[in-house]
């Protein structure tokens, strides 16, 4: 299965940018469906980035960051080839990771 | 959903006792549902999700008072056609920052996201958020134990809680 995780990093040499890009509904629970049915809340909790052993960045996120999240940080500390792992979870416990390398 | 509603205030106090021991780095083990970000943990803060007020929910994640910065900078659109997808970024000059959250003033749950900034990692984020209608967008950074925020309104043509 393809992963829902999208994700570039790329390294300048001191700072790696990272811009990463997710899919997943994030229904608020708001919403009612064609046949007025509530479509119960969907989206994704806690997104995380790890690299050499160590978190670079955490994302705790609510129902309000928009369908197929996108989001884009900066670290220090890592080089060109060293991988980055990138895991989410969401309410119903639903999950997926990957592991980009930094170009 | 049962939990006592009595204590708020007491908590509190409790929770920003908490926090201030955390950073000494001697934990919070007593205290293992402290919501507020200065205690470092790695929980999701649920309880700050869930609060539909702005202030109630920069209490629930931090449990301190706000100050506006110039140092803090927030860039939003002027106007979104689209409030299911609004582009908002911060930067900020600030040392020592430790976390970053957007609260938007009168969604149905004012606070959208909140991101760890660890050591190394540059105080910067963009995001898309989700957006009811023409309201103040707030980012607020946590550096050096202390809370900064920038506030931009952003109005909106299209509400964002269609999808």
């Amino acid at each position: 299965m393809a992963s829902s995780i999208r994700v570039r990093s790329t390294s300048n040499g001191d700072i790696t940018e990272v811009q990463a890009l997710i899919q997943h509904p994030m229904d608020t629970g708001l919403v009612k469906d064609s046949k007025g049915e509530v479509i119960p809340a969907h989206f994704i909790q806690q997104l995380k980035f790890e690299c050499n052993g160590k978190d670079v960045f955490v994302a705790d996120w609510g129902t309000a960051v928009s369908k197929d999240p996108y989001v884009k940080f900066s670290f220090k500390g890592a080089k060109k080839g060293d991988d980055l792992k990138i895991s989410w979870t969401d309410n119903k416990g639903g999950s997926d990771t990957t592991t980009a390398k930094i170009a | 959903m049962t939990t006592t509603t009595g204590p708020h205030p007491t908590r509190r106090l409790i929770l920003q006792g908490a926090a201030g021991v955390a950073l000494l780095g001697l934990g919070n083990l007593p205290f293992g549902a402290a919501p507020a970000r200065a205690a470092a943990n790695d929980k999701y803060p649920e309880e700050a999700f869930k609060l539909k007020n702005e202030a109630d929910a920069i209490k629930a994640l931090y449990g301190k008072t706000v100050e506006p910065s110039d140092k803090v900078k927030l860039d939003a659109p002027e106007i979104a056609e689209n409030g299911g997808v609004v582009p908002i970024s911060v930067t900020t000059t600030l040392d020592k920052v430790t976390s970053i959250s957007f609260f938007v003033a009168e969604n149905p749950n004012a606070l959208a996201a909140s991101y760890r900034i660890p050591d190394g990692t540059l105080p910067a984020v963009a995001n898309r958020l989700k957006m009811a209608k023409t309201t103040n967008v707030t980012a607020i950074v946590e550096a050096d134990g202390k809370l900064y925020s920038a506030t931009k309104e952003v109005k909106v043509t299209v509400g964002g809680c269609g999808g």
